[in-house]
This record gives C-alpha cells, structure tokens and sequence, in this order.
C-alpha cells in the first residue's frame, strides 16, 4: 500500500478505535441499517400479529411485495409489478400507484438503498461477509467466479420469462420475499434460498448474490442512476490508502478516476450502505445530495487532476 | 483479445444464460400447473390468477376468521399465493367479502359482487365413507350448508323392499360456492365431502349429445354444468323436486 502514498500526504490506514463510543460511531451506519431493516419488519409482524393500528388502521399490511400503509399509502414492489406488465396482465389501480411511489420513493433515495437498508437478505448476505472475514476466505480462492453484470443478464431472463409465461418469473421463485414471508407467517422450506445465498456468499462466491446474482438488485441499480443521495468524494483529501475499496461489498463500485471526476460514487450499484464514508481515515468520503455535488463541481475552476500513484 | 475469442466468450455467455434461463422456464411451468390449491372468492381464473397475484397476503390479514393463509414453499402451487384448508377454517362468506376487496392487484377482483356467486371450488362426497350412504341420518352437510338447499341437497335413495331408504345428500355445482362449511361439520374421522378443484372432478356432457327428452327446454343446466355456466348462471332451481336429468340419475340409477 506505501506505493499508494501521494507525494504530498502520506498514508493513514484505517484502525478500529478501542473507545465504545468511537467504534459505535464507525458502525453507526451499519446499526442504523440494522434498526431500519429490524423496524420495517417489526411493522409489518405486529400489524399482521398483534393488529398494529394507527388511527383506527393497520399500521402497515402486507408485505414487501405490496403493502398498504396506515390505510392510505399503497405501496409496491416495482419490480415485481413490471414482471406482470410484461405477462400482458393488467392489475386495478392500487398496485399501480403504489408501485409508482415506491419506484418515486427509492429513486430519490439512491435506488439500492432498499439493499442495504431495508432488504432483509442483507442482514443474511452480511452475515456471511462477516463468517467470510473471520474464516479469512480469500477473495481469490472462490470456487465460482462471475462478471458482476450477471445481475443483469438474470434481470434480462426475469423480464424476459414474464413475458413468455405471463407469469411472475422471479416473484415466483424470489428466496427474498420468501425469507420475509417465512419471517411473518412462520419459518418453513422457504429459508432454504436464504441458507443457500448464505453458504454461497460465505464460502462459493464473495458477495455472490447481492453483488452478482439478485435481479433485484439489479433493478434498484438502474433506478439508482438517477438516485438523489450519493456517496460525495473528496478528491483533495484522499490519500488512496484503499480501505474502502477493501470494504466495499460492491465490486466495481468504488473506482477513484471515476469518483475523482464526479464528485461523488456515481454507480448506480452503490448500495449506500455507508461503510466506506465511516471508515475513512481522512473523511474524504460523506453523504450528499447528488444535485449539490454536480454544482460544487460545476462552480471548480479547474477540474481536479489524480495524484500521481493515484489511480486504482 | 481478438474478434474470435469475443465472439466465443459472448456465444459461451450467451449458452449459459439460456441453460439458466430454459430450466428457470421449466421450474416456472412446473409450479403453476402443479395441483390447484382453493382460492379466495372472486379469484380470477388459475393461470391469470398466479400471475396477478403479487403474494402481499393483505388478503390473509383482511379475513376475520384466519380462514386464508398463503401456500408454503414446496407446498403444490405458486409459493406465496393465497389458499385455505376447508377442515381448518372454512370460508365463512363474509357478506361485504373483506378479502377480495383488501387485495392491491385485482388478482381478487374488489368488486367481485355476491358472495354466493363465488367458486372456490366445489364439494364432492365419498359414499364409501359418507354417514348418510350408509343408512343414517346425518345430513350435517345440507344443514350447515350456508347455500340453503341449493348447494346441497337430500334425495331419497330408496334400496329395494327390506331395508329402509337412505336419505342422501347430493351436490349441486351450479350454486355450491366452494366455502367448506360442510367439510369442516362432517362429523366423520376425515371428511367424507370434501372442497376440491372443480376441473379435477366435473365431467362435460358436450354438444353432440341431446337429451331427447329435455328437448322441449330452453336450457339445461343440469347437463352441461360447464365452468362458464357455473359462474354465469345463478342457481335457479332445487334438484330433488324439479323432473330433470340429474334428478334422473340420482332416484334410479345407484347400486
């Protein structure tokens, strides 16, 4: 890593702090992930279990297939609506609107921010990164490789199959809405697909189903181009030490020309799941909107050059 | 890398995607032909019905009985999709159906408008086992029928001259809803009527036959009990009294 040190500054990796309080606050973000994802959950349990209200409604029916909020907001998965669009099916109008404000809803948080911070198989796919860690399973000696774009391709296949079928190709088979189902109404062989992404992430393929394989993901990705919260970069104070890129569960995400030339991790793959913004030694990365980072780069004078040493 | 290894790369990328995506297809057929489980009321047609059906189970959580429930994985039909087991809970047939109206999709149609016209599935009885075929008098069914005397109804079964005759209960598809009422009162060890797809046990007479004498009638309904007439028509007649076909069959004709 020394060969990563600018000729200016010099290179402070990343320590864990020993202190409570500054280890909590570099996993702040990851147990604000935990709370929001344990949250929704726990909304729809107790308004299926307990009969949660809210003025005199259900608090939040359904799932996170559909869903239906205090009684007034409709909600929606997208995905799983545009699937049976294409099997030539034409739904009453709830879902409709209620897939449209949850399309609305995460484009303007970052599309994949429902990956990292509402998916329940994310706290599955990351407990397998974290037994991966422990087991030091070297990215190298993966059993499978794949392109990270295989998403795609099983994105492409979903849609395609939907409309061959006029079925519901991935709802029909999705370990992720099984795994929450099975969570709600009572453990069964549903959780098979979540143990298999399980041992698939841990031991197979690193991030192997969030980061190569989920059609959803896929989907959000695309959505997530024109999402609103980003990842800023500060390409001024980045030293390149490259332990976010260590990190990141995402394999192509975090790239410094690109970020150094934007502003900010543009890919729409980005989870913003906040890992690399708290563990930045130098804090060169923070939370942002997308529209100010595109106008503090516009208002620069000069466009910001790389360090020599510093491209990845 | 040249032009000929990117034309094999993308060939070789090209295959495994259509293997993935040929077995994915199978997997996908398989499901949904697989056996049909009992729908709510106001369902759409089978196939239509698995592919509008987004698995929220706003359905299950609308229904005051906890009559519905939502098929598990590896269970026979789209995992996820609603379903209910009559000996369980039955379908009580809420008169404003909060299921249907709860669903998001219209996999349920929300309007759906009499519950008395909904066809979950239908009723069968299996003499064998059935109290009344053996000579006693049960006829739980008919009385718990909520279709009253048109769903199911008792026909006399006479058996020759030394014993007495049986008071049998007979089903009428053209008004039985489906709702399981009667197999959740059969009193027997496992129910002797029992709520099945109606496709795996309705026969079709077919147009080419003509009753001769039900030639005079505008309409049989009797005769070609077809799913179509099933939805269309409402019950329009009890069985036991009126001279049709059916009535025909079930005085003469059994063992």
């Amino acid at each position: 890593m020394a060969s990563a040190s600018g000729p200016v500054r010099t290179v402070r990796h990343f320590e864990l702090p020993t202190s409570v309080s500054g280890r909590l606050r570099v996993w702040r973000f990851t147990i604000a992930r935990r709370v929001l994802q344990f949250t929704v959950l726990l909304a729809f349990f107790g308004t299926l279990r307990w009969g949660w209200t809210v003025l005199g409604q259900p608090l939040l029916a359904g799932n996170l297939s559909a869903a239906n909020l205090a009684g007034v907001l409709p909600l929606a998965d997208p995905f799983a609506v545009l699937q049976m669009l294409l099997g030539w099916h034409w739904p009453v109008a709830e879902v409709l609107v209620g897939a449209a404000v949850t399309l609305g809803a995460y484009a303007a948080l970052g599309g994949r921010v429902f990956c990292a911070w509402v998916c329940p198989m994310n706290v599955v796919t990351d407990a397998a990164s974290w037994l991966r860690s422990r087991l030091s399973v070297a990215a190298g000696s993966d059993l499978v490789r794949l392109p990270a774009q295989t998403r795609y391709v099983v994105l492409a296949l979903a849609l395609v199959l939907s409309a061959v079928s006029g079925l519901l190709a991935f709802e029909s088979f999705s370990p992720i809405a099984m795994l929450h189902r099975e969570l709600l109404y009572g453990a069964g062989l549903g959780l098979t697909g979540a143990l298999g992404i399980f041992m698939l992430d841990a031991l197979v393929l690193r991030h192997g189903w969030c980061g190569h394989l989920c059609p959803l993901g896929a989907f959000w990705a695309i959505v997530g181009r024109v999402g609103q919260v980003k990842v800023a970069f500060d390409d001024a104070s980045c030293t390149r030490c490259g332990d976010c890129v260590k990190l990141c569960p995402e394999p192509r995400v975090l790239h410094f020309g690109n970020a150094a030339a934007s502003g900010m991790i543009a890919s729409g793959e980005c989870t913003n799941c906040g890992r690399c913004v708290a563990i930045c030694p130098e804090s060169s990365l923070r939370f942002d909107l997308r529209v100010r980072v595109r106008s503090a780069a516009a208002g620069r004078a000069v466009p910001p050059t790389l360090t020599p040493g510093g491209t990845i | 890398m040249d032009r000929r290894q990117f034309f094999g790369q993308a060939a070789q990328g090209a295959a495994a995607a259509a293997c993935g995506g040929l077995a994915w297809y199978a997997l996908l057929e398989q499901q949904a032909r697989a056996a049909v489980p009992l729908r709510p009321p106001g369902a759409r047609a089978e196939r239509e019905f698995a592919a509008t059906c987004i698995k929220c189970g706003l359905c299950v959580q609308a229904c005051p009985y906890a009559t519905l429930r939502l098929v598990k994985t590896a269970e026979p039909g789209v995992a996820g999709t609603p379903t209910f087991a009559p000996r369980d809970v039955p379908c009580y047939m809420c008169e404003n159906i909060p299921c249907a109206k709860a669903c998001p999709t219209g996999a349920l149609d929300p309007q759906f408008p009499d519950i008395a016209r909904a066809r979950m599935g239908l009723a069968v009885i299996d003499p064998e086992s059935c109290l009344s075929w053996q000579g006693l008098r049960c006829e739980v069914c008919y009385r718990v029928c909520p279709v009253r005397g048109k769903a199911i109804s008792i026909v006399n079964h006479p058996r020759q001259i030394s014993r007495h005759a049986m008071f049998v209960p007979v089903i009428h598809a053209n008004a039985c809803t489906g709702c399981g009422i009667c197999e959740k009162k059969c009193p027997t060890e496992v129910a002797a009527i029992r709520i099945v797809d109606p496709r795996l046990v309705q026969g079709r007479i077919g147009a080419h036959y003509r009753l001769g004498w039900k030639h005079e009638e505008a309409e049989t309904p009797a005769a070609a009990p077809s799913p179509a007439a099933r939805t269309a028509a409402p019950p329009e007649k009890k069985a036991p009294a009126a001279p049709g076909a059916l009535d025909y069959l079930n005085r003469g004709g059994a063992p």
